[in-house]
């Protein structure tokens, strides 16, 4: 397919663009197959204005006159309004960019076109392999092992094709542990806490159905993670009755009969109905600057979006060391103990959220705006990223990078020219043939100058356990991302810029003071040296 | 508050501090975390509850002022005892459990007696004794002087002239004796207005913008009635308004809702009729009175103090308490007079009712928008000690409900600005929080009395000290790293969007440690500065005896390409005293160093609410 075709007007002059806080700019509009621009076209003070039409989630259009107007709600929740002249011109710059934001393969989207501009020193693609991952945990530990069982993804088509397993389970058991388990996602290591060495698992639900089947494999499976004479939790995000109630289907919970020495807790995490409602609703709240107070924290309360907040921190606090079911839901909050047990940087954490399989392409089709709600639409990796942010805030010296990163994932989720959050999961990824065709997301974060830009001045390494307050004054709206596009920012862009200077400029000093002392050190030996010849 | 501490281990108080009373195993339960309670010992001195906790590994002392104490509660007898619960107007909740009934009642009942004082001299100020010398002490009553203030912004000039006409209280018992007035007002004007206006509080300045000469005045609500009119009072406004010849009108604003307003003409009290007054234009901004501000704020507490609430339960509580409604009227109202004064360059009187509190709030407010001066640590000053004459603190009525909120607003909503405008204020969130201590604390004259009068019948300046010289030797800590001085920023446009305003966790859950951030980026940021103090005098020092030294260093990480632009935008100095110094021109810098003020002032003057020992850094 030619994109040209769904150009019919690749240009329109004397387009006013209107954004909140910014005068309204007079310009041109381009369009080309993955992009809107703007330009004011001035000499002086020229604006422009990239946007992504793959970040564009929903789009609107009146008249008055001739005059048209369209209005362009993105996934990054920017509104702007272009004011377009001409009512066919409007109608078909309107109906193409409709086009190009919804495009149906995954091939045409744009990480499959761009052709980077920087110089790639690392390719990201590689950043993160389980395999150095692992040689990480040979150090510490020998109970587990890699497993290829996965190889052509004829077990589990949704995870990679490499996991760590506990050492003593063969590939043959690993099979039957996977038709024991909902979609084959049999459990594998998530996370390995070094310093007592507990290990967090993840899975789905076991297919126990109504009569209660069991799996030996399964069990040995999981209890081969445990230590003689220890207990684990099983953390299930579903309240009881759902567990029960989907026996029906096939599937259910683990007996504590059958796993004595697990005890299982259920922490419910709500449906992604619910919480892509709840974003939406928040959205919606922010966006509308007609409230007064009361109304205001009325609509928040009502989103409901800081109670999944709060619940996501407990589950995560909770889940210190736990195995559990629902994929998706599991997903972010496998990484989110993994926040709560160790400041790592998130990358590496996000790796983990990446190959054990978040199907970002289905979550973040859609953003707050758009119509065509799908089931399986959810904003659970923003959930996640805010529990980060909300964790962030309570322990700012704790996280190498600052709130920036948290927003350019959030973003990057959504629309990206890099390839990292395309495909559902490892399978899908690899028959696109991802790492050939597209440019990794970290390929370009992980270069001085981008990652110094997203990097917390704070940052102390400690490798504390953190354990946020989840008390509800605890907990804040997520400006950064919520009222982005809805206040100044200029203000605490200084606070910031100021902070990173401060702690520059103490370090720069005691560098300076550093190699002051050790010059005169230096001299005082050599003082010293001329003394001692001098004396006999 | 951490400093110092060492001086009581073992309880070894300074000699007014005599303990009246000790109960041993005193459990204090932990309001917001299920951690088990503490145990140790309670004290009771002539001024302070102090706690010592035996069972923490550190030593923890919670120090309790009786005059913080609003009220002492016994809850029904519990499995651990008998609960006595304790209220302080700094919204610090004790909640202690005592083994023995007895020990409990003498508790209470001491507390009830400590915590109403009823003739002024058994106020702390009276007894609080830092071992300063008297001239000392005088030189601290004189560090904020208004008189000065007046002279920034270039008064006495052509239109304002600072008159002795009050000096015998004639014309306003509640005025001090020196007050600004338009020179074009007659002696006859000022006395005529005065009697039209409710306890004859004129018209008088509050706030000068010395580039466009438009003024803040305040005033009392006039007593007009359905139909009173005044020329004095008329002929005071027009000369208020001719004092600003660049304005052809002013604004009356009236801040009470308008059905308020209208319910006072009935009194012979109410509003001024546009008709009657030549060229002003009247508005009103609808900030609720006292008693709904009261239970607004009762509202806010106890949804504060709610066990475990889900987000629900606070949000709603939140919204229905009001508290931020509040908040967002009083930012509008001073964002309003900001923007009349600075873009309309029209002058603006404000009254409310007997422009006690609410007035000389949004006046205060609206000059700290105005000016970056009331921005820093004596600017601040100046203005609430300007929010102290006619300030209404009930301290010796005992009866908590005298207690104003407005003050807790005000502060409020400097810490609102903070948050929208991090860089622009020379202190720091401790400071306003310390300055809200001690408006109930009596400990310092400062807050005393209801008005200058009352202030030299109980001689406050010659039996009691002033707060301020003890909070500015306390800089270092209580100051902003992220200023960026003086000129930095001229006016501050607030967004006053409802989504603007944030709960203040550090105000009203202040002593709920956990509910905090654990990190402090503040304690960060203030170690940064001191560190960089001795470290330039480190650097200089040893440059000194590096004489031959000239030319670039040759170390790692701070290459001289490197440490050029970081110097050139180095964090500022405090004060704004200009750019920060590049890193090479070190001995210069000596003078920078900070000193440390004395400890001993500072122990003496802690407060005391709560003394945890170190930074609330417990982690796991």
């Amino acid at each position: 397919m030619e994109f040209a075709e769904l150009i019919k007007t690749p240009r329109a002059d004397n387009v006013v663009l209107h954004r909140p806080f910014h005068a309204a700019v007079e310009g041109t509009l381009c369009l080309t197959g993955h992009h809107l621009i703007f330009s004011s076209r001035r000499h002086d003070n020229a604006e422009e204005l990239w946007l992504l039409h793959s970040n564009i989630d929903s789009i609107e259009k009146r008249f008055v006159g001739s005059l048209g107007t369209i209005v362009i709600k993105c996934k990054d929740l920017r509104i702007i309004q272009l004011d377009i002249p001409g009512m066919e011109e409007c109608l078909n710059i309107a109906s193409s960019i409709e086009a190009l934001s919804t495009l149906d393969s995954v091939t045409l989207m744009y990480p499959f076109f761009y052709r980077p501009m920087f110089e790639v020193v690392e390719d990201g693609w590689s950043s993160f392999l389980l395999e150095q991952e692992f040689e990480h945990l040979s150090s510490v530990t020998n109970e587990w092992r890699l497993s290829c069982v996965n190889k052509e993804f004829s077990v589990c088509p949704s995870y990679p094709p490499v996991v760590i397993v506990p050492k003593s389970i063969d590939d043959d058991a690993l099979r039957k542990v996977a038709l024991f388990r909902h979609g084959g996602r049999f459990p594998v290591l998530s996370y390995y806490h070094k310093k007592n060495g507990m290990a967090m698992m993840r899975s789905s639900q076991p297919l126990t159905g109504t009569n209660g089947r069991r799996c030996k494999e399964d069990e040995k499976l999981i209890n081969a993670t445990l230590r003689s004479g220890r207990r684990g939790f099983v953390i299930d995000t579903r309240p009881l009755a759902v567990a029960q109630q989907a026996r029906a289907k096939g599937g259910g919970f683990e007996q504590e009969v059958h796993y004595p020495q697990w005890r299982r807790i259920h922490k419910y995490i709500e449906r992604f109905n619910i919480l892509q409602e709840s974003f939406i609703k928040l959205v919606e709240a922010c966006n509308d600057q007609s409230h007064n107070m009361d109304r205001w924290l009325s609509k928040l309360e009502a989103s409901n979006w800081l109670t999944h907040i709060k619940e996501l921190l407990t589950a995560a606090c909770l889940a210190a060391q736990c195995i559990d079911s629902c994929m998706d839901r599991k997903s972010s909050e496998v990484l989110f103990c993994h926040m709560s047990s160790h400041p790592v940087f998130l990358c590496v954490a996000l790796s983990g959220s990446h190959q054990a399989g978040h199907p970002f392409q289905q979550r973040c089709a859609q953003s707050a705006y758009s119509n065509s709600k799908q089931k399986w639409e959810a904003p659970v990796f923003l959930l996640f990223l805010e529990c980060v942010w909300q964790i962030h805030r309570q322990f700012p010296c704790s996280f190498e990078f600052n709130e920036q990163f948290l927003i350019m994932l959030f973003e990057h989720a959504y629309a990206s020219q890099f390839g990292t959050f395309l495909g559902n999961n490892e399978n899908e990824r690899a028959k696109l043939k991802l790492p050939q065709k597209t440019m990794s997301l970290w390929s370009w974060v992980n270069r001085p100058e981008e990652l110094s830009r997203f990097q917390n001045p704070l940052y102390e390494a400690n490798s504390l356990v953190i354990w946020p307050s989840v008390a509800p004054q605890s907990l804040q709206l997520w400006e950064g991302v919520f009222l982005r596009w809805n206040r100044p920012s200029k203000f605490l862009e200084e606070a910031e810029e100021e902070r990173i200077n401060i702690i520059r400029y103490n370090k720069e000093l005691q560098a300076k003071v550093n190699a002051l002392r050790r010059q005169l050190a230096e001299l005082e030996t050599e003082e010293d040296a001329r003394e001692e010849v001098e004396v006999p | 508050m951490s400093s110092g501490k060492s001086a009581w281990r073992g309880l070894f108080l300074p000699e007014q501090h005599l303990v009246t009373l000790s109960v041993e195993n005193v459990k204090l339960l932990d309001r917001y975390a299920n951690r088990k309670a503490a145990t140790g010992t309670l004290y009771l001195t002539a001024t302070h509850l102090i706690y010592v906790d035996a069972s923490a590994e550190v030593r923890k002392e919670t120090w309790i002022l009786h005059h913080h104490i609003s009220s002492v509660e016994k809850l029904p007898l519990t499995t651990a005892g008998y609960p006595l619960l304790i209220h302080c107007k700094n919204f610090h909740v004790a909640h202690f459990v005592i083994g023995q009934e007895r020990d409990c009642h003498d508790v209470f009942t001491s507390l009830l007696k400590l915590s109403q004082p009823v003739k002024p001299e058994e106020l702390y100020a009276f007894s609080y004794n830092p071992k300063m010398s008297k001239e000392n002490r005088e030189i601290g009553w004189k560090l904020i002087d208004l008189k000065l203030d007046y002279q920034r912004m270039g008064i006495p000039n052509d239109y304002w002239e600072i008159t002795d006409i009050n000096k015998d209280y004639e014309v306003c018992s509640t005025y001090p004796p020196e007050i600004v007035v338009p020179r074009a007002a007659t002696k006859a004007v000022v006395m005529g207005s005065s009697r039209f206006r409710s306890r004859g509080r004129i018209p008088v300045l509050s706030y000068l913008c010395k580039e466009n000469n438009a003024a803040l005045c305040r005033c009392s609500q006039p007593l007009s009635g359905f139909s009173a009119r005044c020329l004095e009072d008329e002929q005071m406004l027009q000369a208020i308004r001719e004092a600003n010849p660049g304005s052809p009108f002013m604004y009356v604003v009236d801040t009470r809702p308008k059905l308020n307003a209208m319910a006072n003409r009935a009194a012979g009290k109410g509003y001024e009729n546009e008709d009657n007054y030549e060229n002003i234009r009247f508005k009103f901004i609808g900030i609720e009175n006292i008693h709904v501000m009261r239970s607004s704020l009762q509202k806010l507490l106890e949804v504060c103090e709610m066990k475990s609430p889900s987000m629900s339960d606070f949000l709603t509580g939140l919204e229905n308490s009001g508290w931020l409604r509040h908040i967002k009227a009083v930012m509008d109202a001073g964002v309003f007079l900001a923007k009349a004064v600075r873009e309309e360059r029209a002058s603006v009187l404000v009254h409310c009712s007997d422009g006690w509190d609410r007035t000389a709030q949004v006046c205060s407010l609206a000059s700290l928008l105005l000016d970056p001066f009331y921005r820093t640590f004596k600017g601040f000053m100046v203005r609430t000690s300007w929010n102290s004459p006619g300030k209404k603190c009930g301290h010796l009525d005992g009866d908590p409900k005298e207690v104003s909120p407005v003050f807790t607003q005000f502060v409020e909503c400097v810490w609102q600005l903070m948050q929208q405008f991090p860089c622009s204020f020379e202190f720091n969130e401790r400071f306003l929080l310390e300055i809200h201590d001690h408006v109930y604390s009596c400990q310092f004259g400062n807050f005393l009395g209801t008005c200058h009068k009352e202030r030299e019948e109980l001689r406050i300046f010659e039996k009691t000290h002033s707060l301020w010289p003890f909070l500015l030797q306390r800089k270092q800590e209580l100051r902003n790293p992220l200023y960026r001085g003086f000129t930095a920023y001229k006016e501050l446009q607030p967004n006053t969007l409802p989504f603007s305003f944030q709960f203040w966790c550090g105000m009203y859950n202040r002593f709920d440690k956990g509910m905090h951030p654990k990190q402090c980026v503040l304690d960060k940021l203030l170690s940064c500065m001191s560190q960089k103090v001795t470290l330039e005098d480190n650097a200089s020092e040893l440059e000194n005896k590096l004489p031959f030294f000239d030319g670039p260093l040759p170390s790692e990480g701070c290459s001289s390409s490197k440490a050029g632009p970081a110097a050139a935008k180095g964090p500022r100095q405090d004060c704004g005293e200009g750019a920060a110094p590049g890193l090479s021109n070190g001995p210069s810098l000596g003078h920078q160093k900070h000193k440390e003020s004395p400890s001993q002032l500072r122990d003496l003057h802690k407060l005391g609410s709560s003394a945890e020992d170190g930074k609330a850094q417990h982690q796991g």
